[in-house]
């Protein structure tokens, strides 16, 4: 398991977190429990499986439902 | 094509503002209705077509989001060739949403200041021996860093070579620069004033303290409460239960009008963001004022304290015991003292400090055979004679006779409140010292402070004597005082406290009082940001400014009243609306629409004064 720390441009509705949350969600080899967006700092964290997925994968699912992302980082869990 | 639109959200909300001036200025200036309904037409898809890509996107990853009913509606308003309606109802969203981040930015500048603080670069030093500037991310543990006067200490590190000031009150609060010389650690975020330094990584990134720091307030700006929890447990079935009461309506009424509005009106804006800006801008207040809260279940539970425990008498005193009385039992003692202080001078214990300073210059005598009696003293060999230093257990370990005098003088001095130090020479008691710590300035005021906020019980628990502790909670009007406690003791009566009912916050500096922090319902770590205190406790005071303390207190309590106040307005903004549709005749789109947007506003401004927050009768 490792860590997937994103930045993304700042979030400004409460109801984008859900939506960044499924997006995340959709993801296979994501840990599901792990996933926290954090609306006030505007940063997605959580735990993937980096023998199922990847962080560009993670940052493609973001993207795709409109959110870019300015910076992604991954650290050992 | 998506991802330029919704960048261009600006930019499309000011054509459709205008566009709709234009509609309503050719409809009652030129009566041009046909112009007028074009270009209400052209505003509304404008106006739709942002929000139709989030309802797009939400829809996709199974979300029913508000962009998915304000979608619906306005083009529901289309089709019923309602165009002033889809026009005004998307141009408010919109500009709503844009004047809802201006001001959502401000309640997170806090935070923002806070992270800006983080260093950026580093300069590294390379194979080839020299420096060079690189980006902070890619300094490893155990690289060799540069850092120049002026520059920011860019890691957690330990000082190879060279020398400098360090001012370190990102991290400890504390502002008078501190001399870093070789093997001292340095830490991130913390300014070299002046010299140059040269310094090893041994934590970098968000490893370090001030990184730590950094993502604590982070998380704690989004954890959430319970009730938090239950609003978005609640707004995830809400909103599409709204979806599902505008069908039925339509279903039984046929009134597309009426079915659109209630779509509108259901929006469930403030409720959704009345408690996190709240909790944001209470938390940034904290965080700009060296009060780091973790998260809004601390503030909820900080706000209901009604007993609040200081773990020992140093918190609440200077820390800097001073001999109060002596008492000397023989003449010319000035060779005793010499003795004393020949003794004391091997101790590095703050009572041997204190009967140092005021001993004063001395003759000093060669000391042997010194052996350190737990919990009593010391006993020496000074110039062939045998000097017991310490407490009362010491000279009846050491058998020695206290005439009546003297017992007598050691009541009184613990009744005042005195540590004891006393002297024997060769099984004779010669001194008797008393020896006492100033509470610190300011500390009654703050206590006044606390208790104004409504904390009914302070209690101290301390490791000293019970005259001291007694000396000092009658000085400061503190409600109970308990000495002698080992720090097992004190988490057993936090336990007791806790039984009664009381709601007991606790006061430690984060180093041994673990458990006592752990049980408390609030564990404070006051004194310093250090990693312990940090993951331990509830609250981290940054600084061992006691003023702190209140100032913590208050803003949890504004910012709990706030979130309260928030709540109340959010539900009865939609409770007012869903009314007034069915039981009055003015109520439509447009109103509705507005008032949401301006009750989202009015969250966020009423959450806006807690960044301005200050204690009561405080000056700047």
């Amino acid at each position: 398991m490792e860590k997937a720390i994103l930045q993304l441009e700042t979030l400004s509705c409460p109801s984008c977190m859900q939506r960044i949350e499924g997006a995340v969600k959709s993801v296979s080899g994501v840990d599901k429990d792990s996933i926290k967006v954090l609306f006030n700092s505007s940063k997605v964290k959580t735990n993937f499986d980096s023998a199922v997925t990847s962080i560009e994968e993670i940052q493609k699912a973001i993207e795709n439902v409109g959110y870019p992302v300015l910076k992604a980082k991954v650290k050992a869990a | 094509m998506q991802q330029y639109i919704l960048s261009k959200k600006n930019v499309i909300t000011v054509i459709s503002g205008l566009l709709i001036a234009l509609g309503f200025f050719s409809h009652f200036v030129l009566e041009n209705v046909g112009l007028s309904e074009w270009s209400l037409i052209i505003a509304s898809v404008f106006g739709i077509m942002p929000i139709a890509i989030q309802a797009f996107q939400a829809m996709k990853v199974k979300v029913i989001s508000i962009d998915v009913l304000v979608s619906i509606a306005a083009i529901g308003a289309l089709f019923i060739q309602n165009y002033e309606e889809s026009a005004i109802v998307t141009f408010l969203f919109l500009f709503g949403h844009y004047l809802e981040q201006r001001t959502l930015n401000q309640t997170r500048s806090a935070i923002k200041e806070l992270t800006e603080m983080a260093p950026e670069s580093a300069l590294k030093q390379m194979d080839n021996g020299e420096f060079e500037e690189v980006e902070v991310d890619d300094v490893d543990e155990g690289d060799i860093l540069l850092v120049k006067t002026g520059a920011k200490v860019p890691v957690d590190g330990t000082v190879l070579t060279g020398e400098g000031h360090i001012n370190e009150a990102s991290i400890t609060g504390e502002a008078v620069p501190v001399n870093k010389l070789a093997d001292a650690e340095v830490f991130a975020g913390t300014i070299l004033e002046n010299g140059t330094i040269q310094i090893r990584a041994d934590r970098v990134g968000e490893d370090t303290t001030f990184g730590k720091i950094v993502e604590l307030v982070e998380e704690a700006q989004d954890s959430k409460s319970e009730a938090e929890r239950f609003i978005d447990r609640f707004s995830k079935y809400y909103t599409p239960a709204v979806l599902v009461l505008a069908i039925v309506v339509w279903a039984f009424s046929q009134n597309i009008e009426l079915a659109i509005t209630i779509l509108v009106l259901g929006c469930p804006g403030a409720l959704v963001i009345g408690v996190p800006v709240s909790n944001v801008a209470g938390i940034g207040n904290g965080a700009r004022n060296g009060v780091l809260l973790k998260g809004s279940e601390v503030i909820q539970d900080f706000s209901n304290v009604d007993t609040i425990v200081f773990d020992k008498t140093g918190t609440l005193t200077v820390g800097n015991p001073t001999v109060a009385a002596t008492e000397l039992y023989e003449k010319g003692s000035a060779e005793t003292l010499g003795y004393l202080a020949s003794v004391e001078r091997e101790s590095d214990h703050p009572l041997a400090k204190a009967v140092l300073n005021q001993i004063g210059e001395t003759n000093f005598y060669p000391v042997e055979e010194t052996e350190v009696v737990k919990g009593g003293g010391i006993v020496s060999s000074v110039a062939g004679h045998r000097v017991a230093v310490g407490n009362v257990a010491l000279m009846e370990k050491e058998n020695v006779t206290l005439s009546k005098k003297v017992q007598k003088d050691v009541k009184r001095l613990e009744q005042q409140g005195n540590s004891l130090v006393l002297t024997a020479v060769d099984g004779e008691l010669k001194v008797l010292m008393g020896i006492r710590d100033q509470v610190r300035p300011g500390v009654k005021d703050n206590l006044q402070e606390l208790k104004d906020l409504g904390v009914k019980n302070l209690v101290v628990l301390s490791g000293d004597n019970q005259g001291t502790v007694d000396v000092v909670a009658g000085e400061l009007g503190l409600t109970e005082a308990h000495g002698h406690m080992l720090p097992e003791d004190k988490s057993a009566y936090i336990g007791k406290l806790q039984q009664r009912g009381q709601i007991v916050a606790f006061v430690g500096d984060g180093v041994n009082d673990s458990p006592s922090l752990a049980l408390a319902d609030i564990g404070i770590a006051m004194g310093s940001g250090t990693d312990v205190a940090i993951e331990t406790s509830d609250v981290v005071l940054m600084n061992s400014n006691f003023s702190n303390l209140p100032h913590a207190l208050g803003i949890v309590k504004a910012t709990a009243n706030n979130m309260k106040q928030n709540i109340a307005i959010a539900i009865g903004v939609v409770l007012v609306l869903l009314t007034s549709v069915f039981f009055s005749e003015w109520m439509n789109m447009s109103i509705g629409m507005l008032v949401h947007e301006g009750s989202i506003l009015v969250v966020i401004f009423n959450a806006m004064r807690l960044m301005k927050y200050k204690l009561k009768g405080r000056k700047e």
